[in-house]
Order: structure tokens, then C-alpha cells, then sequence
């Protein structure tokens, strides 16, 4: 092969690996580190969800559950290695154990709750969840209830001086393990059961006139989606040393929806663009307000009304355009950064009130003072309150005039587009 | 048997009869019962119409709480038994005309997707402006003394008129259902979901009034329910999925099978409580010690400390057994 | 000859409504039968009960030396029964040559692979071809089948119904609502295709069916009542009086 060829097949895969093995570099510290772990973990949770969401057409309320048991299951195994319980299992590897143990479960659960598609599945997999976040409160032995359990990665023999006890040797772990995870799903989506997964989302009349059994199809993309899962649970248990019942029950489940969602289904690299960002906003927004899932929910609550391929999605309706001249995308600029900078102004009111009205009836100090955009400001003065709805209200009146501009441009450019192609 | 002796030994401590347990469990199953019918029909009513399964429906529980316990300050807890579930309903209808219809052409998982993120929202908004601890939502005074007492148990007034209620508004859905010409066309619109559209009624506005009513029939169990279970963010979700388990038990799309699993679940989930059987007897025959952790948790367990699983369980044991529910005309 | 499918007092109740009513028909080896019949007669119904996608009320269905009663399609299909539908029933967010594919996969053992490329495997990709220049859909691979004009996806219906092999084959409207030169090109495709193998088609354009077909068989309310050659069947009185209509030539 070429080696254009080699670079179009394997430049993407090439840039990532460089991304993941370089990202110490500028950031270094403790927390930066901790971040960057927790995007490689939620890339893999995403990715292996969007297995199932985003090329099986399955929607699952209780995926977390085999992200959280494998989890489990590896602060186990490492406790058992240091009190030398089991034999010795390279703590490198251990992902592939946990991955196997989801494995497992999955085959046994979607036996149940494969046979259906759509609605239902969603429901009955609402209602595993909610069974396995109940035993981790009842069976204490193995789940120490609302404490979890907690381990230590530093066990058994020390090949090369690689102990995983410092930050970066375990962000290359993840790091490492996001890699090989991301290849083997991407390869799967290219092989007769990725494409017939694809059919059965589409079309499952249809698949069962050609030869396969759609449950069949469905049951197999929940193990393979259970396995990658699990992959990342264990990724988890590593990273902070400590499981417990909040990485099986359906807050989580419901976060990965949000993220894979949010990313775009549609796309390969949608639920990977999802776990990055969201991650990262999460860090920084828990800093700062108690309301981001409030956010988030809004956010995701939109992208399901208006932009149903999510933020990939937006990014690839752009794609005729760039293939036929990139320059026509220099036109939409303006209009863009308008309409964005009417949505900021609009949030600006609109999140300071919420952040307002959020203080005010979570006050427990009675002083009724916070800090709003770096001002300290008195939440019985009425003076902020008129003045975020007055900013609120420019957004909205910004965004009445601006869209109908955006959508004017963005006809325009596709149109002319068209035309330069049906030349 | 290993587990009669158990029960016994358990009730003596208390100090009251097997028959005693037996009626007080089966008078809190059944209200427990009817409270999750008022969501499950609601649900069962948009699912069968509209194909949507509404995550939301036990937002809904929620805000008609919350919106009794605001209104009951203000003006006492007869008017807000009639105004939280009106608010609740319009919230509803809005929430359909304004969100949901916009998704109805991405297909059923986006509109469950669209439910889902909804009731996200709901429960944070109600973080919001209600604080994230429990609010005072009390039994009215009017209703807080003991009714009756029979069998040594006393029944208090409050939970009798829930129960009267809840009756009440079964009886008042029956007959909407049977006796109504707009029961008539609801009635033909689930027994065949796909002919809703050719019913020669404006369908948006039938859909939009179905979910309405739906969430204002959850919120009428918040109304009576939020008190006696507590009025908290965090109630909706505890909810949420036992309401889905019983219309799955019950079979999709069927209300009397609603209304069978809802007080089977109901009095089930009592039974399981106040009777709390122990399972150590249950265990020992299998050769379980308490000398491991794990056996030592099998033998602590009791029906009461497992209640929480229950309606899962069954619910799998029906998806093995009989995937299409108890009633249900359509395969799960 | 030798009887390849065989139907025996097959009926089929929807609800109250009897639709197929005790249907006995057999159907040769390299046969090409045509099913005709007024609207609502069970034509399509029949195909489902044949298919595996109704249960049968009762009665057997025998697909060779097999009873393929109540088997489920997928393993009917794998037996080598490949039906089309009448309504367009292909996989609409794919492209047309991964459509083809779909129907390809599993006849080529390629079965539940999730450790080979599918693009690796040179077989599917020749067998794919092949079968997207009989439906000369080759030069539009790429398009997604849902942005396809109607007549080519009807030709993209019957290239996923042929294209697992499969030796029996059962089109349902192949030529509905087409144009006649679009129906001419089709006809062409269906007497290619159906070389070597059992075809039965059901089909309202009677010159089409009398064109096409060795034998013909007239079901009207869900019940056979002739089965016979072209000839035979344009001289049946209770054909004309039920089905054909007196006016036929
Ligand atoms: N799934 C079904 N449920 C109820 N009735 C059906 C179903 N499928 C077909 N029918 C009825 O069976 C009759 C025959 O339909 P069909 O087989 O499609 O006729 P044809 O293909 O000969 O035009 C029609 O009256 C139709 O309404
Ligand atoms: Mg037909």
C-alpha cells in the first residue's frame, strides 16, 4: 500500500494514538491527569454503548450495570491478589478480565432482554438496572452497600519498574486500553455482523428474510457492547481505586446516554467528540454551579428536538459543502458567530436567574448572598434579578433576528453548493 | 416448614397475629396498589394511543406533590386536590404540543429519549425552586386522626379516604371508558393502536389531551400519595421504574392488566415488609452458613430487605415465562 | 418433475375473519407459477404463511422434504425460500450496494463474523456485483436506497429477495405501479433471474402473467379455485365470472 493510502486508512487512528500518548505533556498535574483518565474511560463506555444505542437501534436505561460489576468484580480481584487469595494476573490486563465478567453477564441478561427492540427493550433494561442497583444494597459482603469497596492497584510483581501507582503510569494504562478498545469496536462495525447489526436497526422485518435471526443480532451486539463496557468499568476501578453503587445505578446509565447522545450516534467519532467534551464540562462546570445537570438535561432535551444526530451530526451536515469548496463554509462565519453570540447573551439572563432562584431555595445559611459571574451579590436585592432578566430578554430578541439569518445563509450556501456540483 | 417457624417466632416478638399482619398488609398493599394504578393507567393510556412509554409519568407524581403542598398552604387540600392535578395536566398538554410533537417524526425511541431527558429536567427544576430536601407536605389536619380500629389495628382516616378515592376514580375511569363516546373511541384505539388515525378526529389534539390527562391522573396519586410518601426530588425516580415493571407484568397496552399487577405489586411489596420472612431457614437447606460474608448476607436476608428487588424479579420471571404479560395482547 | 412446495388445507383466521380457507397447492421444481386474484383475496397473506412471518391456523406447508410450518423466516429463508414484498421493504439508510450485500451475507457463510472484514471477503464483494448488474443498479452503488426513485427500489426489492441463492423464489407485485417500459425491464429481470430456479410470482398485469408463467392459479377469498395452465385458465368459465371478468379475451 501507498503511503497516502496508509495514511487516509490509518491516519486518524495514528493522529489518536499521538494525541493519547502526548496529552501528559501539557498537562501534567495531578488533576489534569485525573481528567484525561476520565475521558479515555468515558470514550470507551461511550463508544461501547453507542454499540448498542447507535448501531444496534437498541436504547438501554441500565448499561451501567456492566461498566459498575466489572468494576466491582477488579477491586475484588486486586484485594484477592494481596491477600493472596487467587494467583497473579498482570494488573495490566486486568481489563480484559473484567471485560469478560460483563461478557458473561451480558449474555445471560440479554438473553432476557434482547428478544424485543424499541420501547420495550429500553423498559426491561430500566429494569435490570434498577434490580442491580437494589443488590448492591442488600448483598453488603460484596458491595458494601452506599460505601463501596475500595483496593489497591499497587500489587505483584513490578515488570520494568511499572507499578501503576503514579498518575501518568495509569493514564497510559487507560490511555492504552481506550486505544485498543476504539480500534477493536471501529474494526467490529466493518465486519457481515456489524453491518447486519445495521440492518436490524434499520429494517428487522426485513433482516429475518435474508437469513438472520434479528434476536440473535441484537443479543450478540449486547454481549459484545457488555464486554467493551465492562472494559471501561474496570478502566474506572483502576483509575480511582474505589467502586461503589453510583457506577451501576441509573444516574450513570443516564449520563452515557447523554454524552453518546449529545456526541451523535450517527458517527463513529460522535460518542468519542461526547465523552470528551462532556467530561470536561463536567469538571469544570461542578466547580462552579449545582445546577449542570439541569444543563445538561436542557441541552440534551434540545438535541433531541432539533438536532437528532447531535453535535457530530451538525458538524457532518456541513460535509457537501467542504467537499465541494471549502471557501463557501468562509461565508457562514458570520452568521454563525451571530447567532451564537445571541445564545450566549440569552444564557448569560437565563442561567442567572436559574443560578439565582437555584441559591435562593437551597440557601441554608439564611444570608441569601452568592457569587454570580465573580460579583458577590445579595439575592434580596432585586436589583440582579431585573437586571439578568433584562440581558435574557436582549438574548431572546437577538436570537428572534439572528436564526432566520443563519438558516437564510446556511440555504444560500447548500443551494449554491448544489449548483457547483451539478455543474 | 423451615420458613413457618420463622414467621411465627417473628410475629410473636410483636405481639400480633398472623391475621392482624395479614389484613394490615393487605389494606396498605392495596392503597399502594391503587396509587401505582393511577400512574400505570395514565401510562398505559398514552402508550396504548400514542405509542409513547412516557419516562416522565412519574415527574408528573412529582409536580402534583410539590404543587399540593404549595396550594394546600395557601388555600388548604381540597382545592388542591383538584388544582395540582389541573396544573399538572395543562404542564402535560403543553409539554406534548410543544416538545413532544416536534420529535413524534424521529419515531417511538426519540420520544422516549425526548421523556427521558424531560424527566431530568423536572427533577432538577424542582430542585430548583424547591430546595433538594424533603418539603412538609402533611396529612390535613381535617383527616389526621384514627378512623376505625379493627383486629387490634388502627386504620387512619386519611389512607381510608385515599383508598375511597382512588376507588372512586377507577369507577369514574371505567365508566369514562365503557359508558362515554369519547371512552368508545379510546377503547377502539387500543385494541387496534394502528387504526387511531383513521378514527376521522383530529389525532394531534386527541394525542395531546390523552397526555394531558395522563399526567394529571399521575398527579391526582401525588396529590394523595405525596404525603404519606414523602414530597422529595428523589421520588419520582424511586417510582419511575416500578410503574414501567407493572405495566410490563400487566401487558403492554392492557388496563385491567394494570390494575391487577399494580395491586399485586402493591400488596406484594407489603407483604414482603411487614411480614419479613426470614430466608436464613430457606438458605440453611441449602447448605448456606453464616461462617462465609456472602452466606452471612444470604442468611441476614428477609423478605422485607429484598422487597426492593421483588418487582423486578417478577418481572423477569414473567419476560421467561410469559413475555407477553398477564393481559397483554401484544408480545412484549 | 417433483413438487418442491407443497400446501395442505392451509387456513389462516384473523380474528373472527377466515382469510385463507383451506389452500391445497403444489408447486414444481422450476416451475414459474403465477398467483392471481382480486384485492384482498389473501394473495399477500399467503406469502406470509409461506414465509414464516403469520403463524398458520392450520394446515402444512412442506418447502421440499422439509415441514416448514410455523418455522420462523430466517430458517425458512436458510432452507432456500427468498420472498419479495409488496410494499418496497428495504434497508433505507444503507446504500444500495450494501443492501444487496445484506441479502448475500449469510449464503456465503459469512454468519454472525465479527472478526473478518466484510470488505476482505472477495466472494461477497463478486457476489454483490454480480447481482447489482442484473438489477442494473451497479452504476448507483453508492446512493442511499431511500433516495432512490420508486422503480429502482422495486428492482433493488427483488436483487435482496435473489441474492442469498436462495432456489425458490416468491415476488409479491414485482410491477406494481410502474410504467410499461419500466414493467417490460422488470419482466426481463424476473425470466433472467428465475432460470434454473422455482419461481412464483403474484401479479396483477396479465399480460405480464400470461407471458410469464407455466401455470397460473386464481385464488378469490382466500380459497384456490382453479390452478392450471395460461390456456386453460383464459378458457376457465368460473375464472372469467369470478376474477377475469367477462369482457376478457
Ligand atoms: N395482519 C393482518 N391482520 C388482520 N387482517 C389482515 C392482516 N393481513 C391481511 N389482512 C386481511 O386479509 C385480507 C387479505 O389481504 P392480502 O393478503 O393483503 O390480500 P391481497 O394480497 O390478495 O391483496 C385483507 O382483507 C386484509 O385486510
Ligand atoms: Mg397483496
Amino acid at each position: 500500500m501507498s503511503m497516502k493510502g496508509l495514511l487516509n486508512n490509518y491516519g486518524v487512528w495514528m493522529v489518536a494514538a499521538l494525541i493519547i500518548l502526548l496529552v501528559p505533556i501539557p498537562f501534567g498535574s495531578g488533576f489534569a491527569l485525573s481528567i484525561a483518565s476520565q475521558m479515555t474511560i468515558a470514550i470507551v463506555f461511550a463508544l461501547a454503548y453507542n454499540m448498542l444505542l447507535g448501531q444496534g437501534g437498541m436504547l438501554s436505561f441500565g448499561h451501567a450495570i456492566f461498566f459498575g460489576l466489572a468494576g466491582y468484580f477488579t477491586i475484588h480481584y486486586l484485594n484477592w491478589m494481596g491477600q493472596g487469595v487467587v494467583s497473579y494476573f498482570p494488573v495490566s490486563l486486568l481489563p480484559l478480565l473484567g471485560g469478560l465478567v460483563s461478557m458473561v453477564l451480558g449474555v445471560l441478561i440479554g438473553l432476557v432482554s434482547t428478544r424485543r427492540a424499541g420501547t420495550t427493550f429500553a423498559m426491561i433494561s430500566l429494569g435490570f438496572g434498577e434490580m442491580v442497583t437494589a443488590l448492591t444494597l442488600i448483598i453488603v459482603s460484596f458491595f458494601n452497600g452506599e460505601e463501596g469497596i475500595q483496593g489497591d492497584r499497587w500489587v505483584g510483581p513490578e515488570p520494568l519498574g511499572i507499578t501503576f501507582g503514579s498518575d501518568v503510569q495509569v493514564y497510559y494504562l487507560a490511555g492504552a486500553w481506550c486505544f485498543a478498545a476504539a480500534v477493536a469496536m471501529y474494526a467490529i462495525t466493518r465486519t457481515p455482523f456489524g453491518r447486519m447489526c445495521n440492518a436490524v436497526r434499520d429494517n428487522p422485518e426485513r433482516a429475518q428474510f435474508v437469513g438472520y435471526n434479528t434476536q440473535r443480532v441484537r443479543w450478540l451486539a449486547f454481549t459484545l457492547s457488555a464486554f467493551f463496557s465492562g472494559i471501561a468499568g474496570t478502566l474506572h476501578a483502576l483509575v480511582f481505586e474505589h467502586v461503589g453503587f453510583e457506577t451501576v445505578d441509573i444516574a450513570r446509565s443516564g449520563f452515557v446516554l447523554f454524552m453518546v447522545y449529545i456526541g451523535g450516534t450517527g458517527t463513529f467519532l460522535g460518542p468519542v467528540l461526547g465523552a470528551v467534551l462532556i467530561t470536561w464540562l463536567t469538571s469544570i462546570l461542578s466547580n462552579f454551579t449545582e445546577a449542570w445537570y439541569l444543563y445538561f438535561g436542557i441541552i440534551f432535551v434540545t438535541i433531541v428536538m432539533y438536532a437528532p444526530g447531535g453535535l457530530a451530526g451538525l458538524i457532518f451536515m456541513h460535509e457537501p459543502i467542504w467537499l465541494t469548496d471549502p471557501r463557501l463554509l468562509r461565508r457562514l462565519l458570520w452568521p454563525y458567530a451571530l447567532g451564537l453570540a445571541s445564545v450566549l447573551v440569552a444564557l448569560v439572563g437565563i442561567i442567572g436567574e436559574m443560578e439565582m432562584i437555584y441559591h435562593l431555595s437551597n440557601d441554608i445559611t439564611g444570608e441569601f448572598v452568592m457569587n454570580l459571574y465573580g460579583f458577590d451579590i445579595s439575592l434580596r436585592n432585586t436589583v440582579p434579578w431585573v437586571i439578568c432578566a433584562i440581558i435574557g430578554a436582549i438574548g431572546l430578541a437577538l436570537c428572534r433576528k439572528s436564526f432566520p439569518l443563519v438558516a437564510q445563509h446556511w440555504h444560500q450556501v447548500m443551494h449554491e453548493a448544489r449548483e457547483r456540483v451539478l455543474q | 416448614m423451615a420458613g413457618c417457624v420463622g414467621l411465627s417466632a417473628a410475629l410473636c416478638q410483636e405481639g400480633v397475629s398472623v391475621v392482624q399482619v395479614l389484613l394490615f398488609s393487605l389494606f396498605n398493599g392495596l392503597l399502594y396498589g391503587m396509587l401505582l394504578f393511577m400512574l400505570s393507567s395514565g401510562l398505559t393510556l398514552i402508550f396504548s394511543m400514542m405509542g409513547v412509554l412516557n419516562f416522565a409519568h412519574a415527574s408528573f407524581f412529582m409536580l402534583g406533590a410539590y404543587f399540593a403542598y404549595e396550594i394546600s398552604r395557601l388555600i388548604g387540600f381540597w382545592p388542591a386536590l383538584f388544582f395540582a392535578p389541573l396544573g399538572a395536566a395543562v404542564i402535560g398538554a403543553v409539554i406534548e404540543r410543544y416538545g413532544l410533537r416536534t420529535v413524534h417524526k424521529f419515531g417511538h425511541v426519540a420520544e422516549l429519549l425526548f421523556t427521558f431527558g424531560l424527566a431530568f429536567v423536572i427533577e432538577e427544576l424542582v430542585q430548583m425552586i424547591w430546595g433538594k430536601t424533603n418539603k412538609p407536605y402533611l396529612i390535613p389536619s381535617s383527616m389526621d386522626f384514627t378512623l376505625f380500629t379493627w383486629q387490634g389495628l388502627d386504620y387512619s382516616a386519611y389512607r381510608v379516604f385515599m383508598l375511597l378515592t382512588s376507588v372512586g376514580i377507577f369507577v369514574a375511569l371505567y365508566w369514562l371508558l365503557t359508558r362515554t363516546r369519547v371512552g368508545l373511541i379510546i377503547q377502539a384505539a387500543l385494541s387496534h393502536p394502528q387504526m387511531v388515525g383513521a378514527l376521522g378526529h383530529n389525532v394531534p389534539r386527541i394525542f395531546m389531551y390523552t397526555f394531558g390527562f395522563g399526567c394529571g391522573l399521575a398527579a391526582i396519586g401525588g396529590v394523595l400519595g405525596g404525603n404519606v410518601l414523602g414530597t422529595e426530588p428523589a421520588m419520582a425516580i424511586q417510582l419511575g421504574p416500578i410503574v414501567f415493571v407493572v405495566i410490563v407484568i400487566g401487558g403492554l397496552g392492557s388496563l385491567g392488566g394494570a390494575l391487577i399487577a399494580s395491586i399485586f405489586i402493591g400488596i406484594l411489596t407489603n407483604a414482603a415488609v411487614s411480614y419479613d420472612v426470614p430466608f436464613g431457614p430457606f438458605f440453611a437447606l441449602f447448605g448456606v452458613s453464616s461462617a462465609t460474608d456472602i452466606g452471612n448476607d444470604l442468611v441476614r436476608m428477609t423478605s422485607g430487605s429484598v422487597s426492593s428487588v421483588l418487582p423486578y424479579l417478577i418481572m423477569v420471571l414473567m419476560l421467561i415465562l410469559r413475555p407477553r404479560g398477564l393481559f397483554g395482547n401484544r408480545d412484549v | 418433475m417433483s413438487a418442491v412446495l407443497e400446501l395442505e388445507h392451509l387456513r389462516k383466521n384473523f380474528g373472527a375473519t377466515e382469510i385463507i380457507r383451506g389452500v391445497d397447492l403444489t408447486i414444481q421444481a422450476g416451475e414459474r407459477h403465477a398467483i392471481i386474484g382480486p384485492n384482498g383475496a389473501g394473495k399477500s397473506t399467503l406469502y406470509n404463511l409461506i414465509s414464516g412471518l403469520h403463524e398458520v391456523t392450520s394446515g402444512k406447508i412442506r418447502l421440499r422434504n422439509h415441514d416448514i410450518t410455523n418455522r420462523r423466516p430466517f430458517e425458512i429463508n436458510r432452507l432456500g425460500l427468498s420472498r419479495s414484498f409488496q410494499v418496497t421493504n428495504i434497508f433505507p439508510r444503507m446504500s444500495v450496494f450494501e443492501n444487496v450485500r445484506c441479502g448475500v451475507l449469510w449464503s456465503m457463510g459469512c454468519k454472525y463474523s465479527f472478526w473478518r472484514r466484510v470488505n476482505g471477503n472477495v466472494e461477497v464483494q463478486q457476489r454483490t456485483e454480480e447481482i447489482l448488474e442484473s438489477i442494473h443498479l451497479a452504476d448507483k452503488r453508492h446512493i442511499p436506497a431511500s433516495l432512490l426513485p420508486y422503480a429502482d427500489q422495486r428492482a433493488l426489492e427483488i436483487g435482496i429477495t435473489i441474492a442469498g441463492g436462495a432456489d425458490v423464489v416468491l415476488l409479491d407485485e414485482p410491477t406494481a405501479g410502474m410504467s410499461h417500459t419500466e414493467t417490460a425491464r422488470v419482466v426481463a429481470l424476473i425470466r433472467e433471474i428465475s432460470q434454473h430456479k422455482t419461481l412464483v410470482v403474484v401479479e396483477h398485469d396479465m399480460s405480464v402473467v400470461f407471458d410469464l408463467a407455466d401455470r397460473i392459479s386464481v385464488l378469490v377469498y382466500g380459497e384456490i379455485i382453479a390452478s392450471d395452465t395460461p390456456d386453460n385458465i383464459r378458457g376457465n368459465r368460473a375464472v372469467r365470472e369470478a376474477y377475469l371478468g367477462t369482457d376478457f379475451v
